[in-house]
């Protein structure tokens, strides 16, 4: 799992939507075969007068599914939301609704799958029920590379961290290594809590 | 076009699941139509006018001693306007003051005495008089316009049975005949008849007197000729101007078809364009339009298939409120063909309206009350027939509205409708241009939809 973080406006979504081939970039490329990389939006894509299920089967019967409702079925069970597949979506809460958003983005089976900020919004419990799930996909082989601007979030659920400000990569690598920088950049935060000291390093960055 | 299908049948999901919203959709544009066409296909009501007729009975119109047949004016009058029948003039006023009447007109007592008394040498002014409640300034209007044609009409009456019965008498003096006066019948030679008589005379006369004698018969002669030509010249007096109309363009269909179009026109504008464009704007509502668009439905798809949408249900509902008027007023069920075509085609220029109206803003709402405030104005100005307005306001308004597709649309539906419009290529090509201009604007603006 890659962590991408940095402050509001560091480009985190910007990255993501180039990444998933939404946004083209000013220069450089980015070289991902189509299909194999699946994009979660930050705010959840899917129709909310529709039930869990309806939405599930229209986009695997849009990804050209041969049998949308296995896909549909399969998806149900890795989101635990089989016993809900009749309910409203805009009657779930904000965290189911983000787990049934994160099913539709694997729909095409990517080998890579990309969540902007999946966790804003949702209560802590939410959040822990959503990071495991994440989690879950990662460990059955799914790349995951997710932004958040949570700093703690990135540290225990990012295996690699990408740190961005103002659109320019501040770091790139394991989280014990972010921590051995901000040691070094920024000494006098040091024995503060993470996350001051991250903020103290950006400042110490120029941003 | 795989994905266009699902995501019509999404659509008529979520529109199933939200069934005030639908019924709205449907039954408001129907309502504001059917007042519309309503309004358009009902000429005015004959306004309730309070009637005292203070003449006594019997008393008719005389013109140089003879009687004139009765004018029935009370008949004539309770024809152009609904009478209220009132006892005296304080009834009269009461009814006019509390609204009840939209005027009263009184014939006074001396009316037809002052009638008579026109062809004597001590003429009166014969009135009537009109009591009015100029509450406000349209109603004021209304009972003046009204009551200076029902006077018209009765000064026409009038003039003509004075005319008739002048007629008569020239053609007793020129052909003769009987005449009653004072109870008795008398033989009027008349000029032909002594005419010839005196031709019979001229060879029993001595030659030195027929030289005037035949002075005589060539006058009795010319009078006759000369009088002859003066009766159409009596008629002529009584009516000298008479209304020829000739219609030399815009033939139009009967008003109750062209009211039934406009109720069809304006129903299937407004489900076509709120459905095209809300439909569309909740894709952008919902965030799901740069996940359909990556790479599940193309930019075009997804317009088509909102314009298919808008088509479909506008085709079901205009069809279902034409079949509906059918019961009131028969339409041509032969030319069920021609409807089809018009609803079609309209509903495509419609719908790709609406589609450039969808990708203007992000939110349904938003969307839904743009597009009521395009709509309906476009939809009032394409009402305003020619000559309502001046001719510059009237050419801007002709420019501006051949930019939307209502008045086509209206134009197309009247002529598949009924025969006797204008032909309804003119108005399906105007369409089909309109159709690829507004699907194109279209096109461009949803680029912006493609930004997360």
């Amino acid at each position: 799992m890659v962590a991408i973080i940095g402050p509001n406006g560091a480009g985190k979504t910007t990255l993501l939507s180039i990444l998933a081939g939404i946004s083209r970039p000013d220069e450089g490329e980015v070289e991902s075969p189509s299909g194999e990389v699946g994009w979660v939006p930050q705010q959840a894509a899917l129709y909310r007068r529709l039930t869990v299920e309806e939405n599930l089967l229209l986009f695997a019967r849009l990804e050209g599914h041969e049998d949308p409702r296995a896909s549909a079925a399969e998806m149900l069970e890795l989101t635990g939301l089989g016993e809900r597949r009749g309910e409203i979506v805009a009657r779930l809460s904000g965290g189911n609704q983000q787990r049934i958003n994160i099913a539709i983005g694997l729909l095409s089976r990517p080998a890579v799958l990309l969540l902007d900020e999946p966790s804003v919004g949702l209560d802590p419990r939410q959040r822990s029920r959503l990071w495991e799930f994440v989690s879950g996909l990662a460990g059955r082989g799914t790349t995951v590379i997710f932004s958040t601007h949570d700093i703690q979030e990135a540290e225990r659920y990012g295996g690699r961290l990408l740190v961005l400000a103002d659109g320019e990569a501040l770091f790139d690598g394991p989280p014990e290594g972010l921590r051995e920088a901000v040691r070094r950049e920024a000494p006098g935060a040091a024995d503060r809590d993470f996350e001051t000291a991250f903020v103290a390093y950006l400042h110490h960055r120029g941003h | 076009m795989r994905g266009v299908r699902w995501l019509l049948l999404k659509d008529l999901q979520i529109l199933r699941r939200s069934p005030l919203q639908a019924v709205l959709l449907v039954a408001y544009p129907i309502l504001i139509a059917v007042l519309i066409g309503f309004a358009i296909s009902r000429g005015p009501e004959k306004p309730r006018v309070a009637f005292l007729n203070e003449v006594p009975t019997g008393t008719r119109i005389n013109v140089g001693g003879q009687q004139l047949p009765s004018s029935n004016v009370k008949g004539r009058i309770c024809g152009r306007v609904e009478c209220i029948f009132v006892a005296d003039r304080e009834e009269a006023e009461e009814k006019v003051a509390s609204g009840d009447a939209l005027a009263a007109l009184v014939l006074p007592a001396d009316l037809v005495n002052k009638i008579n008394s026109l062809s004597t040498l001590t003429p009166g002014v014969p009135k009537v008089e009109v009591l009015v409640n100029e509450e406000n300034a349209v109603k004021a209007e209304l009972v003046d316009d009204r009551i200076t044609s029902l006077l018209a009409q009765a000064n026409l009456t009038i003039a003509r049975r004075i005319g008739a019965e002048g007629s008569r008498y020239l053609d007793l003096i020129v052909n003769g005949g009987d005449f009653k006066v004072l109870g008795e019948t008398i033989h009027i030679l008349g000029l032909a008849t002594s005419a010839r008589i005196l031709e019979a005379l001229v060879p029993t006369l001595p030659k030195d007197l027929r030289p005037s004698l035949e002075e005589v018969i060539e006058f009795a002669s010319q009078a006759r000729d000369n009088l002859d030509v003066a009766k159409p010249l009596l008629d002529r007096i009584t009516q000298p101007i008479e209304v020829e109309k000739v219609v030399v363009g815009g033939e139009s269909p009967p008003l109750e078809i062209f009211a039934i179009a406009v109720a069809a026109t304006l129903t299937l504008a407004f489900v076509v364009v709120l459905l095209v464009a809300g439909s569309l704007a909740l894709e952008r509502e919902e965030n799901a339009f740069p996940r359909l668009t990556r790479g599940l439905v193309s930019t075009s798809g997804l317009l088509a298939e909102k314009i298919l949408l808008g088509v479909a249900v506008g085709l079901v509902v205009t069809l279902l409120m034409l079949l509906g008027m059918q019961f009131f007023v028969p339409l041509e069920l032969g030319r069920i063909g021609l409807w089809l075509a018009a609803i079609l085609v309209a509903g495509a220029a419609l719908g790709a309206a609406g589609a450039a109206l969808g990708a203007a803003a992000r939110e349904v709402r938003a969307v839904s009350l743009l597009a009521f405030m395009v709509t309906l104005p476009v939809a009032f100005l394409s009402l305003v027939p020619s000559g309502a307005v001046g001719p510059a306001a009237f050419d801007a308004i002709r420019y501006f509205t051949a930019l939307f597709p209502f008045k086509p649309a209206l134009q197309a539906i009247t002529a598949a409708l009924d025969e006797a419009g204008p032909g309804i290529g003119g108005p399906l090509l105007h369409l089909a241009v309109l159709f690829a201009a507004y699907a194109a604007i279209a096109r461009l603006a949803l680029r912006r939809f493609a930004s997360v």
